[in-house]
């Protein structure tokens, strides 16, 4: 043992607060995509090719930061329709949904980050150069706090579909990036929404990158007649799922 | 398990547009004491620095506290001590930089004690899910020899796991995703 060791009394090894659990679920693998997929080219050489090592949850994985705490997190950081003077130019829509556990428990207080495409398909990103225009009254970004109930919502515009260098005609389908911090650096998860009927899905590698046709129907936001606002914002509904809690950390590799 | 996973997509090219923010880099603030620089690169499998990545970090601080969203194991002491750092390729170069303290031991679910370590999450364009590594300090060898996490790993791949000495108050961790002296990655 080190004097690094010594120095640490037995009341600092806490016990886990009554909600924080010992360890998640291990990610099933038939529910994401592999981290080499041909048909995307840019994972060729930006993949592992060691496995993975198999590493029990500890307290470092089953903690997570309080970023509401951090940043700044104002109601206009949800509405991207008015972060400029002006009213951007698109579908106007509201996002909204859950954020759960797979055990159904909803993720209250949780962070959730959003990026997206303007209506014409271009970020606003130097990188960006295709010949769409950039629209000076959006900048496609935002960010909520999920409420008690797991919650957030979303004031935006329709990204549109773009091209892409992946191969010949290669487009991607409309979809808006979701970052979820979740309770614990375990749940840490970024996915991106798409929306139903695109016809752009069957030729999307990332898209099919989840070999899983129900898998894949999880990342496509369902139309809702319900919530569309008269006069106002067709609604998506979109709710997102994070691994939850072991029923025991004593488990094994698979 | 009741409800079904959302799958894992690439976080694109766009990252930057949401995000990295200014401080995002800084899991202590400016002048604290003992703080610490760790900086290095990220690379592909061809060698070449990888300029649209996005690292994030979670670790304790030098008394094996979390600022934890909810408290776990009591409130970190340090004053403006976040924990957390997210750097978003702001480099260009394929270099990444945190502003950090080195963290203190914490338990190991056996009952023991983990050595010094900072959690870590690399994404990027054509990385279809996150990468989860650690980053361990290689000037604490002997916590280290009895840290159950690198008892898992190879032997001979430990030192991809190091931060090693990088002058005054600074360690350089660089990342390989693939190839020669490809980083350890864990799967949690």
């Amino acid at each position: 043992m080190t004097d690094t060791h010594q120095t640490v009394s037995q009341e600092r090894i806490y016990a886990p607060v009554a909600d924080t659990p010992a360890g998640y679920v291990r990610e099933d693998p038939a529910a994401h995509p592999p981290l080499h997929y041909p048909g995307y080219k840019s994972t060729a050489l930006r993949h592992p090719r060691e496995p993975l090592v198999y590493l029990p949850n500890t307290i470092s994985e089953v903690t997570g930061p309080a970023l509401g705490e951090v940043l700044p997190v104002t109601a206009r950081d949800a509405d991207l329709l008015a972060q400029h003077g002006g009213d951007p130019i698109g579908e106007r829509i509201t996002v909204s949904g859950r954020v759960f556990d797979t055990e159904g428990k909803p993720l209250r207080n949780t962070l959730v980050e959003v990026w997206q495409a303007n209506a014409a398909g271009r970020y606003r990103h130097r990188m960006d150069r295709w010949p769409a225009p950039l629209d000076p009254n959006f900048s496609g970004a935002g960010r909520c706090l999920t409420d008690d109930e797991g919650r957030y919502r979303f004031l935006t515009l329709k990204p549109g579909p773009y091209p892409w260098g992946n191969h010949y005609n290669a487009w991607r389908p409309a979809h808006i990036h979701f970052s979820l911090l979740g309770r614990a650096f375990a749940q840490r998860l970024v996915t991106q929404m798409y929306f139903p009927g695109d016809p752009f899905f069957p030729y999307d590698p990332i898209f099919n990158s989840v070999a899983d046709e129900r898998a894949r129907e999880r990342m496509i936001a369902r139309f809702s007649i319900h919530d569309t606002e008269p006069d106002w914002a067709a609604a998506y509904a979109f709710d997102i799922v994070l691994r939850g809690p072991a029923a025991t950390i004593f488990e094994q590799p698979r | 398990m009741i409800f079904a996973p959302t799958p894992s997509q690439t976080v694109g090219p766009y990252f930057a547009i949401g995000l990295p923010w200014p401080e995002g880099p800084r899991v202590v603030p400016e002048g604290t004491p003992g703080a610490i620089t760790i900086a290095g690169t990220v690379y592909d499998g061809a060698g070449e620095p990888v300029p649209d990545h996005l690292i994030e970090t979670w670790q304790a601080d030098p008394e094996g506290r979390f600022a934890d969203l909810h408290g776990h194991g009591g409130r970190s002491s340090l004053p403006g001590f976040r924990g957390f750092a997210r750097c978003g390729a702001e480099y260009g170069d394929g270099g990444f930089a945190i502003f950090t303290v080195k963290p203190g031991p914490v338990p190991d679910p056996a009952g023991g004690l983990q050595a010094p370590h900072v959690a870590v999450t690399v994404m990027a364009r054509g990385m279809l899910n996150r990468c989860v590594t650690r980053i361990y300090f290689a000037d604490e060898p002997v916590a280290n020899d009895n840290d159950a996490a690198l008892h898992r790993v190879p032997a001979h791949r430990r030192h991809t796991l190091l931060a090693e000495p990088d002058g005054d108050g600074a360690y350089r961790f660089d990342i390989r995703l693939q190839g020669d002296d490809e980083t350890v990655f864990f799967s949690i």
